[in-house]
């Protein structure tokens, strides 16, 4: 998942598309849901996993990709799972979606405030540091998240934790 | 979070409590086999193991189930298959932990491909030593979950009951499909109260039943105005026990029908709208009809690769309407114009309401012509058994009105094209794994399930032998299978690709060298054996088999070695390019 933006070019050729799942919280749906996907041939991008809004219903936010044909058959094939309670394919809705990375780069005193500058750029927040590298918590959608670790690449980035997405449908936003 | 099984599983322990008034306190091993009589289980098919000891002391003193003692999992699976095609009920297994399990895959991906309803239940080793390679055992849920409808490891002795009640209801409804459900030893042990449940409360789990009526009425109207309309039937039928409402508006419309493997029965072969299987082996008008209908109407059929040949080329002329419980089968493999989710009991009589009879009068002289010209072949040879001959003769001695259950291979092929079926749930085979060594032992299941009616099992040297061992379970038992082994000493069907597509190279698909007796391999079992390997002995020796009532009859029909199964449409091909003999 580190690699995301590395892979960005070749992997978004065919659409991207947010599937939120709404299922029971255990891990034999957890199971099922991740081996429908490998089973049957279909890609997860990324995926979050926890807690819905009732106790013992979990959410799981998968961003994945494919034609039309295949993304009606991911929708439908997670909704026969028998613990999957609702499927929503987000991608056609709008949606907030946000993911949290964190960034570890090489940081020595040379080029600290340049990448400092780029940390405000992206509104990111520096949350660890040290003589020779800064740990960088950024929060946007997967776009933005990629953008940063593009920028920060030439600094030469240690490591990487990404979330994953997660996302909702967006409430109505007034009339225009 | 390992420790986080279904959350509802402690809201129901508090019901439970709430409950004890009016329930019974009881082990594990009594909670399940009372269970199964509630839901009304008269059947299983097992094979006893350390795990599952406290249940088998249990059934020991039960006098409502029947426990099968097969000889190997895989073939008490396949046997609890066979019992749950032939009767429309759930199939029960019960095998040990470890090796019972794994033992019980095979059985499982085939009911699992052909969506026929199991309740699998395997022994675990006790809770507390999950996960530390314990002795047999395996994470059954694991490995099975791929090929089940759902699965359940139960972690909690006081939702047994609930598990088994939610576990047959999965299996049996929407569209059906195995279930396992792994007990821990000490599950079995332990003590809850029985509640006596009598309904199952499922919300994240739906299945859709009646059709969108105003997309049966767009699909009545786009069938009334067809010139060349085609019903092309699938096992969905035979499952949905519909064949009734299927044969009514087929005959009052005067449509023409055509089956897939798993669909055969439903209409009846006799009657004149029939066209036979369609496919790979279909027949030669099945499949022309396919191509040149205008309406093709796919009732409980899921456009499986056999079915279509090259998609391109399949039905390229029509416009297509699906009806299908699952709607994850609609325009999975071909995309189509008028989807229909619903159950086919509930749909078709509704298509019928709405129908107005089409001109097909025209349709049915081509068709009739296809038939005439194209007929299949029942090729003769001096002195030498012809499968399809024999195929016939096994029609003839059996009325058409047998369980016919068929393994894997030629065999089945032209069991499927020669027989004639009329009789829904009366053709059991494994069409969606094509698994080898399944037709024996389920042919067992369907005997002991319908012990009024005649049970054939046609199969081949090599899929016998996959499973003959189950000869000893048939015998104690005293199940009267009339088995038909087509022995080619060939796997004849690999054996035709070779043939036709590896410049005869027969790579290790001959069996003949080493073959056994087939008539002594019976007769040490206590079984029948008879052997014919002439036309003429045929008739005598199917008389002979008739009259056994009271053990199974392996029949050997020595049959030529090389015939092959025609039509064939090669792997790549569409359906209108089929090989009709040798000669071409």
């Amino acid at each position: 998942m580190a690699n995301n933006a590395q892979n960005n070019g070749e992997k978004n050729e065919s659409p991207k598309h947010t599937i939120s799942v709404l299922v029971e919280h255990n891990f034999n749906a957890l199971s099922r849901i991740v081996g429908l996907f490998s089973g049957r041939g279909f890609e997860i991008d990324s995926i979050s996993f926890g807690h819905g809004q009732e106790p013992g219903l979990a959410r799981i936010t998968i961003t994945t990709h494919g034609d039309e044909q295949i993304i009606e058959q991911i929708t439908k094939q997670l909704h026969k799972i028998v613990d999957v309670h609702k499927v929503t394919d987000l991608t056609y809705e709008p949606l907030v979606e946000r993911e949290l990375a964190l960034i570890k780069v090489y940081a020595p005193p040379s080029s600290r405030s340049e990448i400092m500058q780029i940390v405000n750029v992206f509104r990111a927040k520096i949350i660890d540091i040290s003589p020779e590298k800064l740990t960088i918590e950024i929060t946007g959608n997967q776009d933005k998240v990629d953008a940063s670790i593009g920028m920060l690449r030439q600094f030469g980035i240690v490591e990487v934790a990404r979330t994953g997405s997660v996302a909702l449908k967006r409430e109505f936003q007034g009339s225009t | 979070m390992k420790e986080s099984t279904e959350s509802q599983e402690v809201k129901t322990e508090q019901q439970a409590q709430n409950e004890a008034g009016s329930s019974r306190e009881m082990a594990g091993h009594e909670i399940f086999v009372e269970t199964l009589r509630d839901v009304g289980v008269d059947t299983i098919f097992g094979y006893p193991g350390g795990a599952v000891l406290d249940i088998y002391n249990t059934l020991y003193d039960e006098t409502k189930i029947n426990h099968i003692l097969v000889r190997h999992e895989q073939a008490g699976t396949h046997a609890a298959d066979g019992y749950a095609r032939s009767t429309g009920k759930t199939g029960v297994v019960l095998a040990t932990s470890g090796p019972g399990g794994t033992n019980t895959v095979t059985g499982i991906a085939t009911a699992s491909m052909d969506s026929i309803p199991l309740v699998v239940f395997t022994g675990q080793v006790p809770t507390d030593l999950i996960g530390n390679d314990a002795f047999q055992e395996a994470d059954i849920v694991g490995i099975t979950r791929p090929i089940t409808k759902h699965s359940y490891l139960v972690k909690d002795v006081s939702n047994l009951e609930k598990v088994i009640h939610e576990a047959f209801h999965i299996a049996n409804s929407g569209r059906p499909g195995p279930v396992v459900v792994d007990l821990p030893k000490d599950m079995i042990k332990q003590k809850a109260q029985f509640r006596g449940i009598d309904s199952v409360e499922l919300p994240s789990y739906k299945p859709v039943t009646k059709g969108h009526e105003t997309q049966i009425a767009k699909a009545a109207n786009m069938i009334s105005e067809a010139e060349r309309p085609l019903f092309y039937v699938g096992g969905g039928v035979t499952l949905g026990d519909a064949s009734k409402e299927l044969t009514k508006l087929a005959e009052k419309y005067n449509i023409p029908v055509t089956t897939t493997l798993m669909g055969l029965g439903t209409f009846p072969e006799s009657k004149s709208q029939s066209l036979g299987m369609l496919g790979m082996h279909g027949t030669w008008y099945a499949n022309m009809a396919t191509t040149e209908c205008d309406v093709l109407v796919a009732i409980g059929a899921r456009f499986d690769d056999r079915v279509t040949g090259r998609l391109d080329g399949f039905s390229p002329k029509s416009k297509k309407i699906h009806i299908d419980i699952d709607p994850a089968c609609i325009s999975k493999n071909v995309p189509v114009d008028i989807p229909i989710v619903g159950d086919v009991k509930n749909v078709l009589p509704t298509l019928e309401k709405y129908m107005r009879q089409p001109e097909v009068d025209e349709w049915w002289e081509t068709l009739n012509k296809w038939q005439e010209e194209h007929p299949l072949e029942v090729p003769q040879k001096d002195g030498v058994i012809m499968p399809q001959y024999m195929i016939e003769k096994l029609s003839e001695a059996t009325k058409g009105e047998a369980i016919v259950v068929a393994d894997v291979g030629q065999h089945q092929m032209w069991a499927a094209q020669h027989y004639t079926f009329n009789y829904p749930r009366s053709m059991l085979s494994s069409g969606g794994l094509g698994t080898m060594g399944y037709g024996f032992p389920a042919a067992m299941g369907a005997a002991v399930g319908n012990p009024d009616r005649e049970v054939l099992c046609i199969t081949g040297d090599g899929g016998f032998q996959m499973t003959s061992y189950e000869l000893a379970t048939a015998v104690e038992y005293q199940l009267p299978i009339k088995i038909a082994i087509m022995n080619n000493g060939y796997l004849g069907m690999v054996r035709q690709w070779q043939e036709l597509f590896y410049e005869k190279r027969y790579s290790h698909s001959t069996m003949k060298s080493a073959n056994p007796d087939f008539v002594k391999m019976a007769e040490s079992y206590g079984a029948v054996g008879l052997r014919a390997t002439t036309p003429e002995e045929v008739d005598p020796m199917l008389e002979k088999a008739m009259k056994v009532d009271d053990r199974p009859v392996v029949m050997d029909f020595v049959v030529d070695e090389e015939a092959n199964c025609y039509p064939m449409v090669p792997s790549g091909a569409a359906l209108y390019e089929m090989i009709e003999s040798d000669e071409e």
